[in-house]
């Protein structure tokens, strides 16, 4: 039924006859470079189902004819990757700490490693430059709960603290409060005290001495009698600048009463021993190792 | 039958449904451009991530429904209306009460998904969040769509169909289908909005993808290639460059666009084989996307002049241009080895936004501005000035928007492929993170241009809409009865 076929005039193309709301239609045959590179791209897409595994059939599928597969591939990238590390962490994971610190280059690498480490696992937690935050120790400072020598650092990441696995760091500190071993008064005592002798804020003529007393009877045993805290059993040094939970008097009376207690993952079951090596240097080199 | 007869009945069109999905149209406008900003402004300054309501998790899927759903979706149901009732010389199928309820069924969908997101119900499927009961209700109404396009096809006064109208009805059926399938699901229990996918791993993120790449294909290109087949003709006033391109690319472009999703899931868990069949079908896609483009720039031939006095026309040739910049970069990204550089990298997110804000919006924005002074039979536009400003300010908000992502895009996937001389990464996620900022900020801005050029617009088109009717309705809107070609220039 065509209706008028006419001649456009600008383009000299002939109409097909058929208009809708004035709308007509040019019989422009297809542009020849178009059916080309169509076909080019079909003939591409056939080689490309040819080389690589495609048409599934059956129980299986057409492997092609390269036989790639993309987890090959990525094993192949993974060891590629891991031969160049295993050059220096082989000898990192052999030698004993005080070897690797002799030898720079081995120096470098565990930096180099331990940096992208931390910075991948570590970092949320303990911050950027390992500064820390409430509730999460500060690296940098000296102010090791779990102790800051080398060793020490290894065994805290990897087996963590209070972390469920077995070696892991543990210690529990009593609830003074909750228990009923001291009462609420005597908790602002050894609060004052504790605020006042080992934080180094003045208390305005309040009376220490009963604080001290039961300082001395109560937590010394693991805090120490000059408050320098004790390593073995994780008890945080309390004569410091640099608090776990804050340099708030509340937070030691929150403490004594019903203590909260910090948990760390085990960093064995996701790095190797000689990576955790490395993270081990670079955070004894953040500024606070012993 | 050798010679057609025109009908002498004058028809009437249903335009009261178009006009009502017009303003709708404007409205999710500015909500999807708003929500769209204050995401990106979240993603430069997390600290505005306010808890629970205004959390990126929630906002985002208000953002991406109320562009493609509700703005996206508005236009296409008006247009389509539009269009399929000049282009059959018939009145919508269905009568007033029918359009009435794909209206307002719709729009209530639209109010309802987007609440429940702000409330916390989310199916977790990319765009297909909302829960079970209103994927019933989305239903019913696209079966009512259906229904009323089909009817007012089978009553036309024209011959043949049009092929704006293939393309309008390829969407409408196509989404039906992957709607329903993406969406199957079991809720647990029939009081409960909760409810879990039909399908589970690997084979639940290939329907997932089947879903959103198509949803990309047959809601976001193939009906607005429709929108583009009538407005650009009727705004240029020239015929259609090459009938035979229409049908050829039609077919080409819906045949295999629907194979191509596995190349969103390249480099995962999905088999090989699958992998390589999305990402052939992908590069033989090419073609047949630029098939519409050149139908769509070809039609200027002898209108060019038109572009310096039209913007509306100039927005539509503009989407164009972005139409084939991004079915060209979306065959280049599915190549695998491209892939693994820009997968998850914000070069997806430009990608993206040059095909929703570059060809979705700016030929939708060129249909309104011929649109709204037609249908509601004002003389023109109020100001071509006005619109004049929409085109610049949004053209140079599209760029900010897909530069600052293309480097991004770049930068991210270099530095999370980087390793030092010995072997280990050179850059932690949190570095690439913090490097990103200032193309956080630049697609924000990106952002805001693009939303003020749209308000401009909403401004431009109240204005005309208030100005006086024109005593006798332009030739075009004349309903039925048109000698053929009486209204074409120059004749």
């Amino acid at each position: 039924m065509p209706g008028k076929i006419e001649k456009d005039s600008v383009t000299g193309t002939e109409t097909t006859g058929h208009e809708w709301d004035g709308i007509r239609e040019l019989n422009t045959p297809l542009p020849k470079w178009w059916v080309y590179v169509w076909i080019a791209s079909i003939v591409w897409g056939i080689g490309y189902m040819l080389v690589y595994p495609s048409v599934p059939y059956g129980p299986g599928y057409f492997h092609g004819l390269l036989g790639y597969s993309s987890r090959s591939h990525v094993a192949h990238e993974v060891a590629e990757v891991d031969a160049k590390r295993d050059i220096y962490m082989k000898k990192i994971a052999a030698q004993p700490f005080s070897a690797i610190e002799k030898n720079p280059q081995l120096m470098q690498v565990a930096e180099t490693a331990g940096a992208i480490t931390f910075a991948e696992n570590c970092q949320p937690c303990h911050g950027q430059g390992g500064e820390g935050r409430l509730g999460y120790p500060a690296l940098a400072a000296g102010a090791w709960i779990w102790g800051g020598t080398l060793p020490a650092i290894r065994q805290t990441i990897t087996y963590g603290i209070r972390s469920g696995d077995p070696q892991a760091r543990d210690s529990q500190m009593p609830p003074f409060g909750k228990s009923g071993m001291l009462n609420a008064g005597q908790i602002q005592q050894v609060a004052s005290f504790v605020w006042s002798k080992f934080y180094g804020h003045p208390t305005k003529g309040e009376d220490i001495a009963p604080g001290a007393k039961i300082f001395a009877a109560n937590c010394a045993v693991c805090h120490g009698p000059q408050g320098q805290g004790n390593p073995a059993f994780g008890a945080p040094r309390l004569a410091s600048h640099v608090h776990l939970y804050g340099d708030f008097r509340a937070s030691i009376v929150r403490q004594v009463t019903d203590p909260r207690m910090g948990v760390m993952p085990n960093w064995n079951k996701r790095l190797d021993p000689a990576t955790i090596k490395a993270v081990a240097i670079y955070v004894h080199d953040l500024g606070g190792g012993q | 039958m050798s010679e057609h007869v025109l009908p002498a009945r004058p028809v009437v069109y249903n335009d009261a449904v178009v006009k009502k999905f017009v303003i709708a149209c404007l409205v999710w406008a500015i909500v999807a451009f708003l929500a769209g900003v204050y995401i990106a402004s979240e993603l430069a300054w997390p600290q505005l991530n306010i808890a629970p309501y205004l959390n990126f998790g929630r906002l985002r899927p208000v953002h991406t429904s109320a562009a493609i759903f509700a703005f996206g979706g508005s236009a296409l149901i008006g247009t389509s209306f539009y269009v399929v009732q000049r282009t059959c010389r018939a009145r919508l199928w269905g009568g007033e009460a029918l359009a009435n309820f794909v209206f307002w069924g719709y729009q209530i969908f639209i109010v309802l998904a987007a609440s429940s997101y702000l409330l916390g119900f989310s199916k977790s499927r990319e765009y297909a969040e909302p829960e079970w009961h209103l994927d019933l209700l989305l239903v019913l109404v696209w079966v009512c769509y259906l229904l009323i396009y089909l009817g007012t096809l089978m009553r036309r006064a024209e011959p043949h169909i049009y092929v704006a109208n293939w393309f309008y009805l390829g969407f409408i059926i196509t989404i039906a289908m992957l709607v329903i399938v993406n969406n199957l699901g079991i809720p647990i229990s029939p009081y409960s909005a909760k409810s879990y996918s039909w399908f589970s791993g690997v084979q639940d993120a290939m329907v997932q993808w089947w879903y959103g790449h198509n949803a990309v294909g047959f809601f976001l290109t193939v009906p607005f290639l429709g929108m583009m087949y009538y407005f650009i003709p009727k705004a240029a006033n020239r015929p259609i460059y090459s009938y035979r391109l229409s049908i050829v690319h039609f077919w080409a472009l819906i045949f295999i666009y629907i194979w191509a999703g596995p190349h969103h899931l390249l480099w995962t868990a999905l088999p090989d084989w699958t992998q390589t069949l999305g990402m052939a079908f992908s590069i033989m896609l090419w073609m047949p996307s630029w098939g519409g483009m050149i139908n769509g720039l070809m039609t200027l031939s002898g209108a060019w002049d038109k572009l310096r006095t039209d913007p509306g026309l100039r927005f539509s040739v503009t989407a164009v241009g972005f139409y084939g910049m991004s079915t060209f970069e979306g065959p280049a990204m599915s190549i695998r080895s491209v892939n693994a550089l820009v997968h998850y990298s914000d070069w997806v997110i430009g990608h993206v936004h040059s095909g929703t804000l570059g060809w979705v919006a700016f030929i939708t924005f060129g249909a309104l501005y011929y649109l709204v002074p037609n249908l509601w039979g004002r003389k023109g536009l109020y100001s071509v000035r006005l619109a004049a400003w929409h085109y610049w300010i949004g053209t140079l908000g599209i760029v900010f928007y897909i530069a600052s992502m293309w480097v991004a895009g770049l930068m991210e996937g270099l530095m999370w492929r980087a390793y030092d001389r010995f072997g280990f990464l050179k850059y932690s996620f949190v570095q690439v993170v913090v490097a990103e900022h200032p193309f956080m900020v630049l697609r924000m801005i990106g952002g805001v241009l693009f939303t003020i050029g749209a308000i401009l617009m909403i401004y431009n088109l109240w204005m005309t809409v208030r100005s006086p009717a024109t005593e006798a309705p332009r030739a075009e809107l004349l309903p039925a009865g048109l000698p053929a070609g009486a209204v074409v220039a120059g004749e």
